[in-house]
């Protein structure tokens, strides 16, 4: 992994940061840099983005110190957060399904730095990292896994059906491909109500191949819909690797006549520049796919190892040459935005965050047993329903 | 003209209201009269449906000769002469009560739109949407291409950021395309994120069989949509059904299913000025007793109502006084009324046009038996569309949905008056 790197801006030179920064120990090093939003660093991607139908953006990036050390608490978070429910569900208390995001973080974190929280983004069942990323909280996304009140859903929903509308989050939908449809919906909705913002609709490389996205891409093309489709490849849908399952698997390019851009998911900077590219060229042309080269370190849910379709040897490969998070760490180190012990104790900080989140949502409370008739309908008119037994159970829809 | 002599010359029974007339008259009805008479009244019709015919035109903003020598040519001449010349009421078709009524919601609030196949420039397939394109525009009249998964996905996600779509499926058939994004995608929603995400979208088409489009083209899908919880599911019969009905559920905040029948679009209902007042509004959730009546409940809904209201007069020659209900609302279904009337009666026959296995009318059965078990003097009777894929040759299509004489056969069954017990007494 080649890492180039260029100063543009002359200050950050280590002597001179003191200044702007918080006491520590290490006065030499600017590490607490976790403030500094002006500094403007430029970063090259990993590998060139490739275009289908349109210019790439340039590889190079700008980011800031802060921007980076975000980056890396964020994903940190979302890591931990994933592999703690791991925990939970092997404990049974997380119950059905729970599909995990460990290794695809990047593109969580870099989608949202390029976009605001106006703009909206919907996905499919793996949607724990995009809630956080929205503004979900930990314990609203532990209270949910383990169906407390405490939950974004009240505990109605479950791991597939995180939702936060206020902050243009839509879901959290089970049905495989389902979500892009939605999707176009949601971007027609902003483009009528002349809103200015667009929509990423994301799916898998299992979902890729649905018929319903293709009919709602000819319809955002036809109506210029500022709809980004993002296609999260993880090169496996469920079991069944992406070679064996589309007849074409560049993804990007399967728009035909929407343009499409391949980008290395597993790089936060080289996500956040494909992403406020696909932000601009919507509002001005319409659709846009973007493939984001990804990996799930763990199996499709919990119920898949993961290791019967893929070597471990794979897996373990991934992590070591690409990792998301390492990559970033690497970054914030080579330029002497922090120090190893510091991002180990933001580590350590955030351990003790997720085990206090975990106990806070153990200690929050099921749902009332009334809650099972609520929010059927938006307005029940009073109508009278009923449980399984109708003579025993009876309820009113409010 | 043929002679009828043993009814009133305005056409009503002893005691029939006029809006018990008014909504029986379906076919032709002959009556007597001096030719002047006929003349002065025929006169007088035409000037006051013209009436009638440029105030809807004015208001839907066609200004069209060739609607109006329609319309013209539609009516009947005597009877209807007579009535309007003595009630002044005003008729109107099912289309143009459906016209109207996506006409007003669309100019009330800006964020109802309409999108579905040939709705914008074709002027809708059944020309429900005419004239709406050229009114509101192509933003908010969207014709979409044939592809019901994409489109109502669509809709939906748009109804998820706040606006108000209304879809239209050509027939309900196509509605198994898109059945995902109506059930998973709108139904579910406002329960799975806890009132986060609600959807106020109506999914709207016609319904059920019409003439010889065959077995891919005829089925009703009332029990279907009917059993999904967070749906809301009606189905309009007269004029007045289809504006108060589409109104209310364009303007209900949860998903709407909306069965329209093709072969009902043509049929002209009188409808008077409450109804004609934009802000009309029928309640969902609640049915209509289209006739009172001491004998036997006959539950129906959409065309089978005007078959039951039929029925009914065959069965008032016997003595049997048949309580006829317009369901209007599949779900939530209004079990209160349907009880209420069962503990009058104490029979019951539903009548529907779908297939009969977990139909409609089994679900009214079970809530009856749960509810009125002990009001019950018969067992209920059942008329529904026969258990076969709807076929295509006329003589078995008949055969294939609900007739007036059955209709009759079983009411006179619940009463223990059919003629085989007869013919054994």
């Amino acid at each position: 992994m080649a890492l180039s790197t260029s100063f543009r801006s002359n200050l950050i030179k280590p002597l001179t940061a003191l200044t702007a920064l918080s006491s520590t120990q290490h006065l030499r090093r600017p590490f607490s840099s976790s403030a500094d939003d002006s500094t403007v660093l430029t970063i090259e991607t990993s590998v060139p983005f490739v275009g289908h139908k349109c210019e790439p953006p340039s590889r190079n990036v700008e980011t800031t110190p802060k921007e980076l050390l975000g980056f890396f608490h964020d994903m940190a978070l979302m890591r931990r957060m994933e592999i703690a429910s791991d925990s939970l569900y092997k404990s049974k208390l997380i119950r059905g399904f729970c599909h995990l995001y460990d290794g695809q973080e990047a593109v969580a974190v870099g989608m949202e730095a390029a976009i605001t929280k106006k703009d909206c983004i919907i996905t499919a069942y793996r949607d724990h990292c995009i809630y956080l990323g929205r503004g979900g909280t930990l314990v609203e996304c532990f209270s949910e896994l383990m169906g407390r009140q405490a939950g974004s859903s009240k505990g109605k929903g479950g791991s597939m059906h995180f939702y936060k509308k206020d902050s243009g989050f839509y879901g959290g939908h089970g049905i495989v491909g389902a979500q892009v449809p939605l999707g176009c919906g949601l971007a027609f909705a902003q483009k009528y109500s002349k809103d200015e913002t667009v929509t990423f609709a994301m799916y898998g490389d299992g979902a890729a191949n649905q018929g319903q996205l293709f009919e709602a891409l000819n319809i955002a093309a036809l109506l210029d819909l500022p709809a980004i489709l993002v296609c999260e490849n993880n090169h496996y849908g469920m079991g069944t690797a992406e070679w064996r399952a589309a007849k074409s698997p560049a993804y990007y390019k399967r728009g035909d006549y929407v343009p499409g851009l391949k980008v290395d998911g597993m790089d936060a900077l080289a996500v956040k520049q494909a992403c406020r590219f696909a932000k601009e060229h919507a509002l001005k042309n319409g659709p846009i796919i973007l493939e984001m080269d990804t990996y799930r370190y763990h199996g499709h849910s919990m119920s898949d190892p993961g290791s019967t379709y893929r070597t471990r040897d794979e897996i373990s490969g991934v992590r070591q040459e690409r990792d998301p998070i390492e990559r970033i760490r690497k970054l914030i180190l080579s330029h002497e935005l922090s120090t190893e012990a510091e991002l180990k104790s933001i580590e350590k900080k955030i351990r003790s965050e997720v085990d206090d989140a975990i106990a806070q949502a153990k200690e929050s409370s099921m749902p009332e047993p009334s809650e099972l008739f609520t929010n059927v309908y938006v307005k029940g008119f009073g109508i009278e329903v009923a449980g399984a037994d109708r003579k025993e159970v009876r309820g009113v829809l409010p | 003209m043929a002679l009828q002599t043993n009814k009133p010359l305005n056409g009503r029974r002893r005691g029939q209201s006029k809006r018990d007339q008014a909504t029986l008259q379906n076919g032709v009805v002959w009556t007597i009269t001096a030719p002047f008479a006929l003349y002065l009244a025929d006169q007088t019709l035409r000037r006051s449906s013209a009436q009638v015919r440029s105030e809807e035109a004015k208001m839907l903003g066609i200004v069209s000769r060739k609607v109006l020598g329609q319309s013209l040519g539609r009516i009947r001449p005597a009877v209807w002469a007579l009535r309007n010349y003595s009630s002044a009421e005003k008729q109107m078709t099912v289309r143009d009560a459906l016209n109207s009524a996506l006409d007003e919601e669309m100019s009330a609030d800006p964020k109802v739109f309409l999108m579905g196949e040939e709705v914008g420039e074709y002027q809708g397939a059944y020309k429900i949407s005419k004239g709406l394109l050229e009114k509101y525009g192509p933003e908010r009249v969207l014709d979409t291409p044939i592809t019901e998964a994409g489109f109502t996905g669509i809709g939906v996600g748009a109804a998820y950021y706040g606006l108000k779509p209304v879809v239209e499926f050509m027939t309900f058939n196509f509605s198994m395309q898109a059945i995902d994004h109506i059930i998973n995608s709108a139904a579910k929603s406002n329960y799975m994120s806890a009132g986060q995400i609600s959807v106020p979208i109506v999914f709207r088409g016609p319904n059920g069989a019409a003439a010889g489009v065959g077995a891919q083209h005829s089925q009703c899908y009332a029990a279907w949509y009917g059993s999904c919880p967070g749906l809301k599911v009606l189905s309009p019969y007269s004029s007045e059904d289809a504006r108060g009905l589409l109104k209310a559920a364009i303007r209900d905040p949860d998903p709407v299913i909306f069965l329209e029948n093709e072969l009902l679009y043509g049929e002209s209902f009188p409808i008077s000025a409450e109804v004609l007042d934009s802000s009309f509004c029928l309640p969902i959730g609640k049915a209509k007793i289209e006739r009172e009546g001491r004998d036997v409940t006959i539950t129906a809904f959409s065309k089978m109502v005007g078959f039951a209201l039929k029925a009914a007069d065959i069965l008032a020659k016997d003595g049997i006084s048949a309580e006829i209900i317009n369901l209007r609302s599949i779900r939530p279904l209004d079990t209160p009324t349907i009880n209420a009337s069962v503990r009058k009666t104490n029979r019951l026959v539903t009548v529907e046009e779908g297939f009969p296995q977990h139909g409609v009318g089994a679900e009214i059965c079970m809530a009856v038996v749960e509810e009125s078990f002990g009001y019950l003097d018969a067992p209920v009777e059942r008329i529904a569309g026969a258990d076969v894929p709807m076929p295509y040759a006329a003589n078995l299509e008949r055969m294939a949905v609900p007739q007036i004489e059955d209709i009759v056969r079983a009411a006179k069954r619940a009463c223990y008056r059919s003629t085989a017990m007869a013919a054994t007494a």
